[in-house]
């Protein structure tokens, strides 16, 4: 009873009408009333608000849960949070991420905040879907993805992204540098 | 030796006046294609271009510097030398055109030299307009048939067959105000609709052969091959029709020549139904100013008046669509041509009983 075959097709709206075939009037014919009615209705758009938004002076804000290029994150002092576990890897249906671990030094506390860091980490942001997995994932709250939309490139491997394109700047190095 | 003897004032004007209009014609070509843009645009509720320059000036410079730098590419299979002469011959007889066209009226010099701003006052000088512009036919025919390609022979084809049907109804109706003017020359037609109101009756042809017009307008839309009529550029039929196999500056001298018609073309609608230079009370502002000066206003007038007609040419392109190929040629064979002869009739009747 369920599998009721439809022999016509049912109508999706009321708003479908029968074409009309039917010979031109005269006044249709002579073509002139429509040139008329149709050139009111182009040269009334000169007084319409232009849809366009002239981009790189005017930019249309984010909706806030934008997800764009990704950040890494350091803490207050300038370490590096990321202590390279490799949740976020895991977490990446693309496949995009790659790392590989290093034990901090001593002497190297304060650039790393925890004993074990990434010493490379890699995004191949043409795989990345923008989906933030890995920021979800990230128990050190070390990788964001920031507001930035992601830059044009030239190369392939341009858009392969170091931890030196990553990181953030260092808070009290930049400090030091505005002074 | 009397051969050679030259008045050498007449040509350094005359050559001053040639090289001005030559000029102004490619300048004013060059800006319709930023106006046609900038049309199209606004009733499509777009910016259109505004990068190169203020509100996109610089857009034609552009577009010009980047058709000349292009890969100039001639099919192996073409006729070549006919495929170089077709955009050649569509360039030239666009320019031909405007040289008869009375920019302005005469004005004399504190020497005594009376200057005419017109480059030949020929008295046949609409039989001129209709042989040049049918010659026309020849550059776009040329260069459909050279490139060897199916599409463009197509096209070509069609845009010869339009053009000579619409020649028809463009020149009966234009019979139609010969007969009222008396005249050939488009000096003297001008010279007949000075100023605006005579006392009784306006001056300006249109107003005297408004169903002229009409046909004259439809059918220079036809033959500018300009949408609704742009049939010998149906892109979704012809891909880009008979410039398909061009490309370089012997496009741009296609796409070139194209505006320089429309605005010549206009120009000579002006001149025959729009009073040409002449504008209303202009009889007190000569009394007012210099001679020179006035002569300037009287081009200022025309210049406008163009302007107007190109913009109105414009809108029409970007609000109509495309005629169907049988429609084109029913309009042309059964609508404006018995139409335009009973307009010949009328004002034959008209000049025979009534006026007299």
């Amino acid at each position: 009873m369920g599998n009721k075959v439809r022999t016509t097709m049912e109508k999706l709206t009321n708003r479908a009408t029968a074409v009309d075939r039917s010979p031109l009037t005269f006044g249709e014919r002579l073509y002139l009333p429509a040139i008329f009615k149709g050139l009111r209705i182009t040269l009334g758009h000169i007084f319409k608000k232009k849809a366009t938004v002239k981009y790189p002076e005017e930019k249309r804000p984010f909706s806030p849960v934008f997800r764009g290029l990704h950040v890494l994150n350091r803490d207050e002092e300038g370490r590096e949070r990321c202590t390279a576990c490799g949740l976020c890897a895991l977490a990446c249906p693309a496949e995009a991420i790659t790392m590989e671990a290093a034990e901090r030094l001593p002497g190297e506390e304060n650039l790393y905040r925890e004993e074990k860091y990434a010493a490379k980490y890699e995004i191949n942001m043409l795989r990345c879907i923008f989906c933030g997995f890995c920021e979800e994932a990230c128990p050190k709250d070390a990788v964001y993805l920031s507001e930035t939309v992601m830059p044009a490139n030239y190369s392939r491997e341009g858009f392969i992204y170091k931890k030196g394109d990553l990181l953030i700047p260092h808070p009290q190095k930049q400090e030091q540098g505005n002074k | 030796m009397l051969l050679l003897h030259i008045d050498t004032a007449f040509l350094i004007e005359k050559i001053i006046l040639i090289s001005v209009i030559l000029g102004g014609s490619l300048g004013v070509a060059m800006y319709a294609t930023w106006a046609e843009r900038k049309v199209a645009a606004i009733m499509q509720d777009r910016v259109g271009p505004n990068r190169a320059g203020p509100f996109g000036l610089l857009q034609p410079l552009a577009d010009g510097l980047k058709l000349f730098f292009k890969e100039e590419i001639i099919p192996d299979r073409s006729t070549r030398f006919l495929f170089i002469l077709g955009p050649c011959l569509a360039m030239l007889t666009a320019l031909m055109t405007s040289s008869i066209v009375p920019w302005g009226p005469d004005f004399t010099l504190k020497n005594g030299h009376t200057v005419s701003l017109q480059v030949a006052d020929i008295n046949i000088g609409i039989l001129f307009v209709f042989g040049v512009v049918s010659l026309g036919v020849y550059g776009i025919m040329l260069g459909g048939w050279a490139s060897n390609n199916k599409f463009s022979l197509l096209s070509s084809i069609r845009s010869a067959s339009q053009a000579i049907s619409y020649e028809l109804a463009m020149g009966i109706s234009l019979i139609a105000l010969l007969m009222m003017t008396g005249s050939l020359s488009l000096r003297e037609i001008v010279a007949q609709q000075h100023g605006f109101w005579d006392g009784h009756w306006p001056t300006w042809n249109v107003f005297k052969q408004p169903l002229g017009f009409l046909i004259f307008l439809v059918c220079s839309f036809a033959e500018l091959n300009r949408a609704p009529f742009d049939l010998a550029e149906a892109e979704s039929e012809l891909n880009m029709g008979y410039h398909q196999e061009y490309s370089s500056m012997k496009l741009g001298f296609y796409l070139f020549a194209e505006y320089i018609n429309l605005f010549v073309s206009s120009a000579i609608l002006i001149t025959l139904f729009w009073g040409g230079y002449n504008f209303p009370f202009m009889d007190k502002v000569a009394a007012g100013v210099s001679p020179v000066l006035f002569s300037i206003i009287c081009v200022l007038v025309l210049i406008t008046k163009v302007i107007f007609m190109i913009l109105f040419f414009m809108a029409v392109r970007w609000t109509l669509p495309r005629f169907r190929y049988d429609q084109l040629m029913k309009l042309g064979w059964r609508s404006l041509i018995p139409l335009a002869l009973v307009n010949m009739v009328i004002t034959g009747a008209v000049i025979l009983w009534v006026i007299k």
